[in-house]
């Protein structure tokens, strides 16, 4: 091998040196805090999950698929599964729903009092998690629950919240959906300021009614953001943690624990980390699927 | 019990340190070891009690002051879980604090990475008497013959009966003060043994249909483990026994679900959805009868809801066919493996745990840290809180209880899961709401346990 070598400042430097340093490769440097930060942060603790998800409980031993094996097994796993579910197909489902909705709305009022109601409708979305979620307990508390009060004194009997499976996955999803709706609204709307005027203008001329220029211009033309935004909240809302944690650790009876709280009580709590880490990473397969849906609209927009 | 004190103690570690010492006679050794003075650095378990973590701090101040010793403390939670999952971080860099005040059964998860206090847990007991035997289960390996904590006074405590006085005594027929006394002296055993299982449900029922009914979370929260799980075993329920074998689908278990079946019917629906501050709620607002708690909720209702705080009597639970348990949750401390001045850290275990110390500490938490060691029950602060006055007075064994923890006997690893899971709490909330019945609650959890052993 030949090395070719130059000078600077009287010394010689290797090519390899002067290569690396040419603005070519400027970019690669730039972006190199960043990959180590991602692999410190991100691909270590996923492999590291991966592997110790494939050892005995003590961590002193390789058992290859046997807490996943065993968890396939277990009635309780199939619970988490289906609550997992049902938890992220009916809070997405609403929160798109919702969050176009309230889009269409705001779309449609006067410029002035849209930036305030804009700002107004977000703060559930930006006011951290954990709080709102305190907020909903306080709501929802079995014995002194707020919404109770207000039924008491308008002559009904209390609703027992979060102490019976039906009303406690419902109280979390309603949770989720006041969280989530402004993210979906948000996009909706940025989506509905991105449509041509045009489009509404030559279909009012075609005599197109309200809901005619909603299902053959405004729908066709969310219709990405829609599955983009759909997908991306599905990641969201199926790795949840907070929220089910706050308001029922999972309670009651395990039937509203997701994969996240479940896999922090085996692991965490339970101290059988491996077996944690196997169930969180049954998520693995769910979350790869709406990423490449996520990567593949995107794609396929850019085309 | 032979008299030793902590300085004769350390003078033994001293001299069997001496050969150790030798070896840093070389001049570079020495001059580093005279000029950076040793350090300790320390978690405590940030106490609810106002006040009473500042104590805590004084005490171990005072003692790095004499001893030329430079200390930090953390004060961390009063959540317990804080500590734990600060304690899991530090196990996994195999770095951080050197003591560690963890909650019950957490010391198990880091065992291999604590230095065995055997030395300090052998003086202590030579010096004040066996300590209390949750506290040996929780901190003691019988396999290793070793001691990876060392149980702590700071944050342990238990969970008696914490009834209405005027309630028991109006709709229930019974009085609790004549019963359980502010005087050990004074109880009748008779009467005390005649404190069972069925009598208190007797006493349900009426409570109930006088519109006060007791009340216990059967959820996923601790408090449910910590009165579930002593019931059970006074019906001879145990889930598994040491060597991990199940032992839960027996006779005992049926005993107790059918009792509780019964027992839940007098109770609010919402038990099943509450946390662990639900039942201190129930009380404190008046519309409750009972609870089981340490007196957390009656320090509380002293503030708020002084005349209902004056009504509190915390006493013994209920006899069952198989004996009578409390539910407790004991805390210990931990001494890391990699700490560099372990000779200080026991001397400073050691002090902590001293009578004089552990008085102080008692008082500062007014009442509600539970001592490991009998000798520390004189301490008159159960005695002279109130009102109403002797009202605590029981908070401390005083009669023939048994104090375990939620997943007893099982060897301590499983029965951190089968606690931190509340998997018993669960069991009982299938049978009882109806979802299962008794013996499918039982193979329920038969399943849930053979899943925490491996």
């Amino acid at each position: 091998m030949v090395t070719i070598a130059s000078t600077v400042n009287g010394r010689s430097t290797p090519g390899i040196f002067r290569k690396l340093r040419s603005r070519r490769y400027a970019a690669y440097w730039m972006v190199l805090p960043l990959v180590i930060l991602i692999a410190g942060l991100v691909v270590y603790p996923f492999v590291y999950s991966v592997w110790l998800s494939f050892e005995n409980k003590a961590e002193t031993k390789f058992v290859g698929w046997q807490n996943y094996k065993r968890l396939l097994k277990y009635d309780t796993f199939w619970l988490v599964t289906g609550n997992s579910f049902r938890f992220t197909l009916t809070a997405v489902f609403f929160k798109a729903t919702l969050g176009l909705i309230l889009a269409l709305i705001l779309n449609n009022l006067p410029m002035r009092g849209q930036r305030l109601w804009r700002g107004v409708s977000l703060i559930p979305w930006v006011m951290p998690l954990a709080l709102s979620s305190m907020g909903w307990w306080w709501i929802f508390e079995p014995t002194h629950s707020a919404i109770n009060w207000i039924i008491v004194q308008l002559g009904g009997t209390n609703k027992p919240w979060l102490s019976e499976p039906y009303w406690a996955r419902a109280a979390c999803i309603v949770t989720n959906i006041w969280y989530g709706t402004p993210f979906f609204m948000i996009m909706y709307l940025a989506g509905l300021k991105s449509i041509p005027e045009s489009l509404y203008e030559a279909a009012q001329i075609d005599g197109a009614t309200a809901l005619q220029r909603f299902k053959y211009v405004t729908f066709p033309m969310l219709s990405k953001l829609i599955s983009i935004t759909v997908m991306f909240s599905t990641i969201v809302t199926f790795a949840n943690f907070d929220i089910v944690r706050i308001l029922t650790r999972g309670g009651p009876r395990y039937t509203t624990h997701l994969f996240g709280t479940y896999a922090f009580s085996i692991g965490i709590d339970g101290g059988h980390l491996p077996r944690g880490s196997a169930v969180a990473l049954f998520m693995l397969p769910v979350l790869a699927v709406a990423a490449f849906i996520i990567l593949r609209n995107i794609a396929r927009g850019e085309e | 019990m032979a008299k030793i004190t902590r300085r004769q103690f350390m003078k033994g570690m001293v001299a069997g340190s001496a050969a150790v010492a030798g070896t840093m006679s070389a001049p570079g050794i020495v001059r580093k070891a005279f000029t950076a003075k040793p350090s300790l650095n320390i978690a405590l378990w940030n106490h609810w009690i106002p006040g009473a973590a500042d104590v805590h701090t004084a005490i171990i101040k005072d003692w790095a002051a004499k001893n030329n010793i430079e200390v930090k403390i953390d004060l961390i939670g009063p959540q317990v879980r804080d500590i734990r999952t600060i304690a899991s971080a530090e196990s996994r860099a195999g770095t951080g604090h050197d003591i560690m005040a963890l909650g019950p059964f957490d010391s198990w998860s880091f065992y291999k990475q604590c230095e065995p206090l055997n030395d300090v847990a052998d003086f202590l007991e030579k010096k004040y008497g066996k300590f209390d035997s949750l506290g040996t289960y929780l901190s003691y390996s019988q396999e290793d013959k070793a001691w990876y904590a060392l149980p702590a006074p700071i944050g342990s405590h238990s969970y008696p009966m914490v009834s209405r006085i005027d309630y028991f005594k109006k709709h229930a027929g019974i009085d609790l003060v004549d019963i359980f006394p502010a005087d050990v002296g004074k109880r009748d055993k008779a009467k005390v043994d005649a404190w069972t299982y069925d009598v208190f449900m007797e006493a349900a029922k009426k409570l109930h249909a006088a519109g006060f009914p007791f009340g216990g979370a059967i959820a996923e929260t601790s408090d449910g483990m910590d009165w579930l799980g002593p019931l059970l075993l006074s019906f001879g329920s145990q889930p598994m026994d040491r060597e991990g074998n199940i032992t839960i689908e027996s006779d005992g278990t049926l005993a107790g679900l059918e009792y509780l079946k019964e027992l839940t019917q007098y109770m609010p629906k919402e038990i099943y959805g509450w946390d662990d501050a639900s039942n201190n709620r129930w009380i404190i607002s008046g519309k409750g009868s009972c609870i089981q708690n340490p007196p957390s909720a009656w320090s509380v209702a002293k503030r708020t809801q002084p005349e209902n705080a004056a009504q509190m009597w915390h006493h013994d639970t209920p006899k069952g066919p198989n004996g009578r348990f409390r539910g407790a949750l004991f805390y210990n401390f931990i001494l890391w493996d990699w700490c560099k001045e372990k000779k200080a850290a026991k001397d400073l275990l050691i002090y902590l745990l001293e009578k004089p110390q552990q008085y102080k500490m008692l008082e500062a938490g007014q009442g509600y840290d539970m001592p490991q060691l009998k000798p520390m029950y004189d301490n008159p602060v159960w005695e002279k809180e109130g009102p109403p006055p002797g009202g605590i007075y029981n908070y401390v064994i005083r009669g023939d209880e048994q104090l375990v923890v939620g997943g007893y006997p099982a060897h301590p690893l499983a029965g951190n899961a089968i606690y931190s899971q509340s998997i018993l709490a669960v069991m009982v909330a299938k049978a009882t709401t109806g979802e299962m019945t008794p013996k499918d609650a039982m193979k329920w959890c038969a399943q849930e346990l053979e899943m925490v052993t491996g």
